[in-house]
């Protein structure tokens, strides 16, 4: 039996920051949302193809946990990466681009939606094999411990991903090896078509993590202060050599799967009722009410925010495409005659 | 009747759910979601969560679970949402279904069906866009099909189902909504390759979702007063390879059409049997259409240079012919 998921009220209280670093992770929320936004519009017009995966209703996981990370550390994501790519700090010019195919794009058109790549920013892409890049993140925590550097690899998942064999090797392999990884588990309730309680036998997914003697941790991932006071308290842990940690995001996708979703399997009240607890309107109210933001400034945000993408998208239509006779480039390293 | 690949894909499925109780389905949202390709649309309201299973995402966990059933005295249909996870279920396919046989000295077979989406061509990236039949038509121990026409999408699902042996489907995701023309009689056989045009002077050999791009090139040779025969393997393995040789000894020469990449492909195995067995028949070398051997890129333009497409093909034959 499937027992509705319970909705909380939306998140609410006061938010320990100052109105500086408060208005900027508001800032990159909203990027997140307007650019996606233009992407499933871009989709209608065909100029986005493929697979496309959009994060709305999902920003406060990757703003709340990325703003907790350093520079030196490493991100693994999943095909669901735009805003973790773009809060990561990968231009939305090439993120636009990659998304037309573009030769300007981060990953030269090669990726799409799916392969956002950033080697500047220690972007491990975009893995489109659900639970793929859990082992990876495992090596690169791996090659830091080994080298004697002091970073945290950050991997992102859905909790489908936790039923995969390859969750349960890499969580074992980090907390046997003591390596500085930290799972951040985005659990939206749905694999597609598939609601949590259909498919795990233990929901608790903190409970699955800590079968492996992980530290673990839950949070509202529609609020981003619970998700970036979660994030710094788990990356420290993980930053001062003391092994793995995992870290339970509770959100929800508003949008549908991908582009190819009719969504059979939930009813539209249940999303309904969670957008009342979507992560941009309840923390800029929240803002107001403190007196941190105004709503001119909001405003002001926004349209920053729509700029960027009008450029973005601007950018991406005015690149060249890549030449045909590049198709077998990049296939192989090149190496330099001996 | 006319009929979508996807509805009669679904068709073979209901008949068989609804004639044998030991058969079910299981794989990811094949129930509440309807199917990927909405291939089980229904299914679940009309035979129930225990025969329409949906599984967690874990490939290498219910693909082993659908062996184990069949051993144990079911007839699982397993579909695996695209080959490109399947890759994660090898283990299992590979070291069980396909050896049981052998290693327990003929003691356990395995009546399993797999079922499987496969190819590129809607701008997916490297991840989502393999087409890894051939790696399947390696293994000895199980049967390997490519309904390629509405007829086979609707008729090889219950021969499969009746063989005692793993047999995998690999069902071309372009190939979804091609519609066409079905009989009465939907019955058809899993061991001969088809011709499905008739032609004199040079044979195409392809499967899957490459049989529709090589129609279109004989077609355009036809134009050009290029009589093109197309063989449709059907049946990747064992390979019918008495009607290749039957047609190859007719034309006299041979283009291989395969969606996979041209280094160890289907396509090298089916020349090496005509270079083995039927070399005097043929007039000039064999040639073959094959993927470029790059992972599938996701630039439209780029992806569309990668795959095999039917001027490719038309090149090809006249590069052969010298017209
Ligand atoms: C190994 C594998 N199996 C199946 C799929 C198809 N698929 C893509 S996303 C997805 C659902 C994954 O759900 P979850 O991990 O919770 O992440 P979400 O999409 O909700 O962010 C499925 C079944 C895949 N990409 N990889």
């Amino acid at each position: 039996m499937s027992v509705p998921p319970m909705i909380q009220p939306p998140p609410a209280g006061p938010v320990p920051w100052d109105k500086t670093f408060a208005k900027k992770l508001l800032a990159d929320m909203l990027r997140i949302r307007r650019m996606e936004e233009k992407c499933a519009e871009l989709y209608g017009e065909q100029k986005i193809r493929g697979f496309l995966h959009l994060y709305i209703g999902e920003e406060a996981c990757a703003v709340g946990a990325l703003h907790a990370l350093a520079p030196d550390d490493n991100i693994v994501a999943t095909y669901r990466e735009h805003g973790h790519a773009l809060v990561r700090g990968v231009s939305m010019n090439a993120i636009m681009a990659e998304m037309f195919g573009k030769a300007a794009g981060c990953s030269r058109g090669r990726g799409g939606s799916m392969h956002l790549f950033d080697a500047a920013t220690r972007f491990y892409g975009g893995n489109a094999i659900v639970g793929g890049g859990l082992p990876l993140a495992v090596g690169l925590a791996l090659a830091d411990k080994l080298q004697g550097r002091q970073a945290v690899t950050a991997c992102f998942f859905g909790e489908g991903a936790m039923a995969e064999g390859a969750f349960h090797e890499a969580m074992n392999l980090a907390a046997l090896w003591h390596l500085p990884v930290l799972f951040c588990c985005e659990n939206n309730l749905y694999a597609m078509g598939t609601a949590l309680a259909r498919s795990e036998a233990q929901t608790d997914l903190c409970a699955k993590a800590s079968s492996y003697s992980v530290p673990t941790m839950k949070a509202d991932g529609m609020d981003v202060v619970a998700v970036h006071e979660a994030a710094r308290i788990a990356a420290q842990h993980v930053r001062e050599g003391l092994g793995p940690f995992f870290l339970e995001l509770q959100t929800f996708r508003f949008r549908a799967h991908s582009m190819f979703d009719p969504e059979l399997y939930r009813d539209k009240a249940e999303v309904e009722a969670w957008k009342t607890r979507g992560p941009l309107h309840t923390f800029s109210a929240r803002l107001k009410a403190e007196g941190k933001l105004t709503e001119e400034e909001f405003l002001a945000l926004d349209a920053k925010a729509n700029a960027e993408v009008q450029a973005a998208v601007d950018f991406a239509e005015a690149a060249p495409w890549e030449p045909i006779e590049d198709l077998l480039n990049d296939v192989h390293t090149p190496r330099a005659a001996s | 009747m006319r009929m979508s690949y996807r509805e009669a894909i679904r068709q073979a499925m209901h008949e068989a759910l609804t004639a044998d109780p030991r058969v079910f389905l299981m794989g990811e949202d094949v129930g509440k979601y309807g199917g990927t390709y909405a291939c089980s649309k229904g299914f679940l309201e009309e035979f129930g969560p225990e025969r329409i299973r949906d599984t967690p995402l874990s490939e290498l966990g219910f693909v082993g679970a659908g062996i184990g059933a069949a051993l144990g005295g079911l007839r699982p249909i397993v579909e695996v949402m695209t080959v490109n996870f399947s890759l994660l279920a090898l283990d299992q396919i590979v070291n069980t279904a396909a050896a049981l046989r052998h290693m327990s000295g003929g003691q356990f077979s395995v009546p399993l069906v797999v079922r499987m989406s496969t190819g590129a061509g809607r701008q997916l990236a490297a991840q989502h866009s393999h087409s890894l039949e051939g790696w399947y038509a390696h293994i000895p121990g199980i049967k390997v099909l490519a309904p390629a026409t509405i007829a086979d999408a609707r008729g090889m699902l219950a021969p499969a189902l009746a063989d005692p042996d793993p047999v995998v489907i690999f069902e071309h995701a372009q190939l979804y909504n091609l519609e066409g023309e079905l009989g009465e009689n939907v019955q058809c056989d899993i061991a001969s390759a088809a011709v499905r045009r008739e032609g004199a002077a040079v044979t195409l050999i392809t499967y899957g979702g490459s049989l529709p791009k090589t129609l279109a090139a004989a077609d355009e040779l036809a134009g050009a007063g290029i009589d093109a025969e197309v063989v449709d393997l059907r049946v990747l393995r064992p390979l019918d390879t008495a009607t290749l040789f039957a047609s190859v000894k007719k034309t006299r020469r041979a283009v291989v059409v395969d969606e996979g990449w041209k280094s160890g492909s289907l396509a090298a195995e089916v020349m090496a049997r005509i270079a083995e067995e039927a070399f005097f028949e043929l007039d000039a070398p064999l040639k073959r259409v094959c993927s470029e051997e790059v992972p599938i890129p996701y630039a439209r333009h780029m992806e569309e240079a990668a795959l095999p497409q039917a001027p490719k093909i038309v090149a090809a034959v006249r590069e052969l012919l010298g017209k």
